[in-house]
């Protein structure tokens, strides 16, 4: 039987600046003009070539010479860390951006699933946002008429499918999002940690709908942190490192070897990092949290904890910032922790140490979170990795009370009290009423 | 999208060069999802408004009403044998719907990013859809529009049966240039910022506020067909004529905005299609 999917010499560069948001005419104009004089400057500079990325390397590969087979009903798995080239691929082969080199074919009805809930629109209620949903995941009307009974079964929104969804809470939106997306009726389908959405029950029923999916016969290709959701899943895996695929086979032999070759408890590698951008004067190199919890990607809620972020840099470079911005799972950004906010803006920095960051407690409530990493000097953006790690919070006694909020994403301290209207400035708890 | 027999699709991925073809049956197979977009937005747009829909008709209606004041009492500009207030009003509707088609359109790369950078679909679909939205706001106008030709005493000739052609026109015009800004504005934000600028001087030079002869009556003859260029200038008179029928006639010269109309909108079509492949990595 012809596989199901077929990557041959697969490549996707990136011209470095491409990773740049806002880029407006006048800056192509310019570097036009800029890119001369730079590369004149990198050359004569004694530290050209010392750092694995270069500013001065115009191009970047996000992915190189990957070709891999998936046999059709066979669930794959794609592991590696942060920045390996995952969500690259899954993106050139859901036809969302194109490769620079090689090809694939895919045979059969293909859908991707690289975020949950994509394109549902506030404004409209649950019952059309399904309908929305569908649609841009390539369902049918009539299909997504047929399934929709079984969709909000699923989600668990019956009480609420006639409210906006901005009115649903983040569970909600998260669970109705899966559910659009696990009724599609593909051949093929791309999935992308899409699974550690909602809370851990919710977990588990979507990890028992992909079994479902993969039993039924369906080519599924998985890319998730979570190993136990691969182990379960997948038969087969391949491991990607750097953009290239460093192992491949059994699923739990790459699992093994993933694990071997990227410790868990070592600090995130940064170095190797290319999706990065900024002036390059000084190199993020890696991140790790200490706190209770040995893992470097793992906090925990409410408890003493620093976060580790390793540098290399020219010498005494001065007025440095860094900010750490976290993001929930929908890419919203919940927490910013900056150097610049509490007035700490480093002078003469050693050429090579660590930004320490310390929590009294440590503020994010319970789930998974990106962190994205900005450096800057003068305010300049230095070094700039999106999604530089993945850590996971567990639960912690923030408030000492056994009891923390299961909404929201930040604790913070506070206190409570009642004060009377005849004694406004009193701040001497009131007597009790007689 | 459709049901086909299964494993018979075959989907190759590979590099693509230069000037890509247009997928026409894929086009078809998302019609669904161009609806969707449509509906949303539509769906969308007076949501939290207390007069809803009803900013579709004041609007054009208020517009109408201040140019008759300034540029026909204030001004003196008349407007052939068409009492100013049709004139102007029934200029606005196509331009209205050619404007904010425009508007929307070009930026819709760049407001539904989330979509784009996590979803496939023919991406051609994203402006095409903005545009089409104001179709809507457009047929309510166009309802009143009838209700003033009826109050003036004015009935349609059989010139209204090409009405819709008209129609059709101004929103190929408004696809054609919003297929342009768009992949501009994927790649360069300065779009946003010309896009306001752009409209208010395109308003100038389509014949709205004023009868297009004013600028014939000026302009050496040699030099006419310049005007014409302007996709909207036979876009609008073509309009007007088709609902004033006798009291308007058709200048020849018009048709040479339908040719542009045209031009704009292939030629947008294909430069949207070549830098199609990088919009994911760029928006």
């Amino acid at each position: 039987m012809d596989p199901a999917i077929r990557v041959e010499g697969l490549g996707k560069r990136y011209r470095i600046g491409e990773f740049e948001p806002y880029a407006t005419l006048r800056d192509a104009i310019a570097s036009r003009f800029s890119m001369r004089t730079k590369k004149a400057h990198e050359r004569g500079s004694p530290n050209a070539g010392a750092a694995p990325v270069q500013a001065s390397a115009d191009y970047i590969w996000a992915l190189r010479n990957v070709s891999l087979t998936v046999e059709q009903g066979q669930a794959v798995g794609l592991i590696g860390p942060n920045g390996a080239g995952k969500t690259t691929l899954l993106k050139i082969l859901s036809r969302i951006t194109e490769p620079t080199e090689g090809w694939a074919a895919i045979r059969g009805r293909v859908r991707s699933l690289l975020e949950v809930g994509t394109g549902f629109h506030m404004e409209l209620t649950g019952r059309e946002n399904v309908y929305l949903n569908g649609a841009i995941l390539g369902m049918t009307r009539a299909e997504s008429e047929s399934k929709f009974e079984e969709i909000v079964d699923f989600a668990e929104v019956r009480d609420f499918i006639d409210t906006p969804v901005k009115r649903y809470s983040d569970g909600m939106r998260v669970r109705l999002g899966f559910a659009v997306a696990a009724h599609l009726q593909p051949e093929v389908i791309l999935v992308d940690e899409v699974l550690a959405v909602g809370d851990a029950a919710f977990q588990r029923k979507c990890l028992g709908k992909m079994g479902e999916v993969v039993s039924e016969g369906r080519t599924v290709v998985l890319v998730s942190h979570n190993m136990a959701a691969i182990q379960n899943l997948c038969t087969v895996a391949y491991g990607l490192s750097h953009g290239r695929v460093f192992a491949s086979g059994d699923a739990s032999d790459v699992i093994a070897q993933y694990l071997e070759s990227h410790d868990r408890s070592l600090p995130v590698p940064l170095a190797s990092r290319t999706d990065r951008r900024g002036s390059g004067k000084i190199r993020l190199t890696s991140f790790s949290i200490a706190g209770a919890i040995s893992s470097p990607t793992t906090a925990q809620c409410g408890v003493p904890t620093s976060i580790e972020i390793a540098y290399r840099g020219e010498p005494a470079l001065r007025n440095v910032d860094i900010d750490m911005l976290f993001f929930n799972r929908f890419g919203e950004c919940v927490l910013v922790v900056g150097t610049s906010f509490v007035g700490k803006d480093f002078e003469k920095l050693p050429r090579q140490g660590a930004f320490v960051c310390r929590f009294e407690k440590f503020p994010l409530l319970p789930g998974v979170y990106n962190v994205n990493l900005n450096c800057g000097i003068n305010s300049i953006a230095a070094d700039v990795i999106k999604n530089a790690a993945t850590i996971q919070v567990v639960e912690g006694d923030y408030y000492r009370s056994g009891k923390i909020p299961s909404r929201g994403y930040v604790a913070v301290p506070y206190d409570w009290e009642v004060t009377s209207p005849s004694e406004p400035s009193q701040t001497e708890p009131p007597v009790p009423s007689s | 999208m459709s049901t086909e027999t299964p494993s018979k699709q075959i989907t190759v991925i590979r590099p693509t060069k230069g000037w890509v073809r247009i997928h026409l049956r894929e086009l078809w197979e998302y019609r669904e999802l161009l609806f969707f977009l449509i509906w949303r937005d539509v769906k969308v747009r007076y949501k939290q408004t207390v007069l809803g829909i009803g900013w579709a008709v004041i609007q054009p209606l208020l517009m109408a009403l201040l140019f008759t004041v300034v540029f026909n009492q204030l001004a003196n500009i008349q407007s052939r044998n068409v009492e100013f207030i049709l004139f102007a009003y029934m200029g606005l509707l196509p331009w209205n719907l050619f404007a904010k088609g425009l508007t929307d359109g070009s930026r819709s790369l760049v407001t539904n990013e989330r979509l784009v950078t996590k979803v496939y679909f023919p991406r051609l679909i994203l402006p095409s859809a903005a545009v089409l939205a104001g179709l809507v706001d457009f047929v309510i106008g166009l309802g009143v529009g009838f209700g003033l030709l009826l109050y003036f005493g004015r009935w349609p000739t059989i010139a209204v049966l090409l009405l819709p052609l008209f129609v059709g026109l101004t929103a190929i015009a408004a696809m054609g240039i919003a297929f342009w800004l768009s992949a501009i504005d994927a790649r360069y934000r300065d779009v946003r910022y010309t896009v306001p600028f752009l409209t208010q001087m395109w308003f100038f030079v389509t014949p709205i506020v004023y009868p297009a002869e004013l600028v014939l009556q000026r302009v050496p003859e040699a030099w006419r067909w310049l005007f014409s260029l302007n996709p909207m200038v036979g876009v609008v008179e073509g309009f007007r004529w088709a609902l004033f029928g006798e009291s308007w006639d058709l200048e020849p010269l018009w048709w040479l905005s339908v040719v542009a109309v045209v031009g704009i909108f292939v030629s947008g079509i294909l430069y949207f299609r070549r830098t199609e492949r990088i919009f994911a990595d760029m928006v």
